[in-house]
């Protein structure tokens, strides 16, 4: 089963991802094949990370969304993957992207 | 991407048509090309354009170029709305009613070029080239762009102009060259065709990322991620930032400094790391000149003055200093705010001086000394061309600001040019050639006096994509510009060289290179020899020279860059469509190396050392005093603050802080373009919660953010990433979809934070400016509330001023700590 793999300790939020993958499928105003989450900004008052800033975006899948099989049967990246600037995302066997995480940052690995 | 060659392993090159230049894939021709401007930005990334029936219908990055090997921000993802835009000119046109009527009646382009060759040749001969103004946007090919001016127009005036102060590059490039002979970068390995994976690249042990978010704005040739890659290669991070970023989220010290006071605080880094004795001894001994005199400069600028002036804890400032010097490689990723500011020739100093008294310059994983690759040069170089009577006509700083501010920057003086066109002294602008400038929309500061001082301009053609506000302002003629996936031109910027060639054509659109050459012929052919376009890039590439090589001879100035230009000579010898057909870029060995000044690489004879007048780092520069400029750092209070104007912060008690980038514009830029209005639809001013409650201001409200200039509208973005103190606005806002006759110029005036700046008001020497210091009210906009555009456009009643001049005597302005009393 192929995935998408990504480093979300990473991401900066810049939305090539989104627009990289709605022009690739077409898709109107309002509609999304990745779509990003935001999570913060705020600075924790207690736990572990008291002191520190939580600010990090994680994209997420949507329906619409097929892998980019037809770019992949040709040997290129998904759209998404490949234009991805802050270079936190991976295309591949869940097995080999799942030996990727690294049990120190944060990481999601998407499938469908 | 922790593992660059294992990503490069990963690549399937066959896939992505590797050794092609243009191919056909699924119906569509696909050419691979770079990107500049128009639509713009200061980089030039590598794309595949996929055309269909002439018409761009995709675009993707280029995984086979290492310049971002594919990666695209979202305005090039979305390049086929911006080139295929309903809006865009079609044809040339003159205006049909008055000024301001938006109307206009199209015409052949025999016709245009006529009208402007005859308008050209009146002003030559009524009152000079001098009298002649060309104003291009900012990071265009500026090289060609000068070329134009000095070489077609015969005019030493060329300007990104309403730019108070040169407020954008010119005090990094020149506060650079004084001391080190060169400019720098952080190196995030961009000399390098292997890039991350280069044997002799390190990442850097700590980034200090300061007055910029480059993630966003990719500023100067560079690409803020690639500082992400390194991020993820180990780097830790300093963020000097009045605003939490992405980078102030991950930082070891996050510095959230009051804007306009960053001189302060390099002043105290550099007196922490010399009494700390944290500096490089060998290579300050070896390398370096003044270092006493610095020392002791400094020793007034203690952590704890800092700390006052600047806001940031006193511990943090000696930490993140320490944390600095000890890291090593240490790079410091330095932003526009280093120059909008009142101090920026002295805050470049400082930061030079401490990328050279830690031993970071031209280090793996420092700050790497850069110039164009192959020295394809694009310096202006062409000054001494225009006869002598109207070259000696620039308008420099000395005519805004009195004799003592000597030349040396390579463009006009904005506020020098203002002064002309308000009251024809020295002489009057008579023919405005605005080659891709949204003037009033962006760069113009002061911008009511902008809009007055351009409309009084006899004649005026405006190139560009697109009608803007300035062109229904004052355009007496339209030429419709290609977008860049419609021109043959090249990139040398920095590195690599690259090639940009054309995939389509809409309508009857010429680019910026086809409008110079046909003018070029018309008005000094013997400076023209091309026949088009391709021509002229094989010549710019390869060669560079004058039919007239001796008219170099003898040419006195002390403009760095114009004096460097003489004695540069490119080495590259591919023309464009051979470096098209090589992958459309090339690396040069220069760039790549590191301690070129251990290996006589910077001197033009080949000595070792760097290519300042005495061979090494200046840290106290010889020519700064006869810039007229201290040269030892300094801090200067913005005009208006908590500590030079208390007693305005009872009425104006926020600081306003403006122009920070964002995602899905460049500048004035892309306001057309559905996506990225989708993602970003209106202006937004960042609010503190405390302060919005404060201030009865709740989140998405529209605010009126006031000064004692002006006011303008932005909708409230309420937020923690800006304390209490402060606020941002966003610029360059200008709506399309809205009315673009007067009184509304598609409400430019509305939102626009130059509404509030004001001309002549620069730091020493007419450098640096305030715009991003400012102080402000806040409050809610009620419905009827006038608005700018109708105080601006029909009242004309918006800002008091006498024309032709600042805001005060600039002799009493400067005595005065560069304050209006």
């Amino acid at each position: 089963m192929k995935g998408i793999l990504i480093n979300t300790e990473y991401c900066t939020g810049c939305h090539s991802c989104e627009v990289a993958c709605k022009k690739e499928l077409g898709l109107p105003e309002g509609e999304f094949g990745i779509k990003l989450t935001e999570t913060g900004p705020w600075k924790y008052e207690a736990g572990r990370a008291v002191g520190e800033w939580e600010w990090t975006w994680t994209p997420v899948i949507t329906k619409a969304c097929d892998m980019c099989e037809g770019r992949v049967a040709k040997g290129k990246m998904p759209m998404c993957v490949q234009h991805c600037q802050a270079w936190c995302m991976y295309h591949g066997e869940v097995e080999d992207l799942a030996r990727k995480m690294d049990g120190k940052t944060r990481w999601v690995l998407l499938t469908r | 991407m922790a593992d660059y060659k294992e990503w490069l392993a990963s690549l399937d090159r066959k896939a992505y048509h590797e050794g092609e230049f243009r191919w056909e894939e699924d119906g569509y021709t696909v050419t691979r090309t770079n990107h500049w401007s128009p639509p713009g930005c200061h980089n030039s990334c590598g794309l595949l354009l996929y055309v269909k029936d002439g018409k761009l219908e995709k675009v993707e990055g280029d995984p086979l170029s290492p310049f971002v090997n594919g990666k695209l921000c979202v305005r090039c993802l979305d390049l086929p709305e911006a080139v295929n835009n309903p809006d865009r000119l079609k044809y040339p046109m003159k205006r049909a009613g008055e000024r301001g009527e938006n109307k206009w009646e199209r015409i052949s382009w025999d016709e245009a070029f006529d009208i402007c060759e005859r308008e050209v040749r009146k002003v030559w001969d009524e009152y000079g080239g001098n009298a002649i103004l060309l104003i291009h946007g900012t990071g265009r090919n500026t090289g060609p762009m000068t070329y134009f001016g000095n070489c077609a127009l015969k005019t030493p005036n060329i300007s990104t102009f309403g730019f108070t102060g040169f407020a954008c590059y010119l005090p990094r490039l020149f506060g650079a060259f004084a001391p080190i002979g060169d400019y720098l970068i952080a190196d995030a390995s961009e000399g390098h065709e292997d890039r991350y994976a280069n044997p002799e690249f390190e990442a850097p042990g700590v980034i200090v990322v300061w007055g910029n978010e480059p993630l966003k704005s990719n500023a100067d040739g560079y690409i803020g991620h690639w500082l992400a890659q390194c991020v993820q290669m180990g780097s830790k991070i300093i963020s000097v930032d009045p605003r939490l970023t992405w980078w102030g989220a991950r930082a070891e010290y996050f510095l959230q400094i009051r804007p306009g006071t960053d001189a302060a605080l390099a002043c105290a880094w550099l007196n922490v790391i010399v009494n700390e004795d944290l500096y490089d001894h060998d290579f300050v001994d070896c390398w370096c000149a003044g270092f006493d005199e610095l020392a002791a400069s400094v020793q007034e600028f203690t952590p704890a003055w800092a700390a006052e002036v600047t806001g940031i804890p006193e511990e943090d400032i000696v930490g993140s200093a320490r944390l600095y010097a000890t890291t090593k490689p240490a790079a410091i990723q330095w932003g526009l705010a280093m120059d909008q500011q009142l101090s920026a020739m002295s805050l470049n100093l400082a930061c030079c001086d401490l990328m050279a008294i830690t031993g970071n310059i031209d280090v793996p994983g420092g700050n790497i000394l850069i110039r164009n690759a192959y020295n394809a040069t694009n310096l202006p170089l062409t000054e001494p061309v225009i006869p002598e009577e109207w070259r000696k006509k620039k308008l420099t700083m000395k005519y805004a600001f009195g004799d003592d501010c000597e030349e040396f920057t390579t463009h006009a003086s904005s506020d020098a040019l203002l002064r002309a066109m308000e009251v024809g002294e020295p002489f009057p602008i008579r023919m405005l050639w605005i080659e891709t400038s949204n003037a009033i929309a962006n760069p113009g500061m002061d911008a009511a006096r902008v809009y007055e001082a351009m409309r009084k301009v006899p004649f005026v053609v405006n190139a560009d994509p697109f009608i803007t506000p300035i062109s229904v302002a004052c355009a007496d003629l339209l030429l419709p510009v290609s977008m860049s996936a419609e021109r043959n031109s090249c990139r040398t910027w920095w590195t690599p060289v690259r090639s940009i060639n054309k995939a389509c054509q809409y309508y009857e659109c010429k680019s910026d290179e086809e409008i110079m050459i046909e003018m070029g012929h018309r008005l000094n052919p013997d400076y023209w020899p091309w026949k088009d376009d391709v021509e002229m890039m094989d010549w710019y590439l390869t060669d560079c020279r004058l039919p007239d090589p001796d008219v170099m001879k003898g040419f006195e100035t002390t403009n760095l860059s114009l004096k460097a230009a003489g004695e540069n000579t490119t080495t590259f010898t591919m023309g464009l469509q051979e470096l098209a057909e090589h992958g459309g870029y090339a690396y040069d060995e220069w760039n790549g190396v590191y301690r070129k000044y251990e290996k006589g690489m910077c001197r033009p004879d080949g000595s070792v050392g760097f290519a300042t007048e005495s061979g090494r780092i200046e840290l106290v520069p010889f020519v700064y005093p006869i810039w007229g400029l201290n040269p030892t750092p300094y801090h200067i209070e913005p005009p208006q603050s908590p500590l030079s104007t208390p007693e305005l912060m009872e009425e104006y008690p926020l600081v306003l802080t403006s122009g920070a980038r964002s995602w899905e514009f460049f500048h004035s830029e892309n306001r057309q373009m559905p996506t990225m209005r989708e993602l970003h639809p209106e202006p937004q001013v960042t609010i503190n919660p405390k302060t919005a409650e404060k201030y009865g201001i709740e989140d998405g409200q529209y605010v009126w953010i006031e000064n004692d200039h002006g006011r303008f509208r932005q909708r409230a973005f309420v937020s923690p990433i800006v304390n209490e103190n402060t606020v941002h606005a966003e610029h360059g806002w200008w709506f399309p979809e809205a009315e673009g006759a007067e009184p509304h110029l598609f409400d430019t005036f509305v939102a626009n934070p130059n509404n509030c700046t004001k001309a002549f008001e620069t730091g020493p020497s007419g450098v640096g400016s305030s715009i991003k210091c400012m102080i402000c009210k806040i409050y809610p906009y009620k419905e009827g509330d006038v608005l700018p555009e109708e105080q601006i456009i029909v009242r004309k009643d918006f800002v008091e001023y006498t024309p032709g001049e600042g805001y005060a005597d600039f002799e009493a302005y400067k005595k005065n700590g560069y304050r209006y009393l």
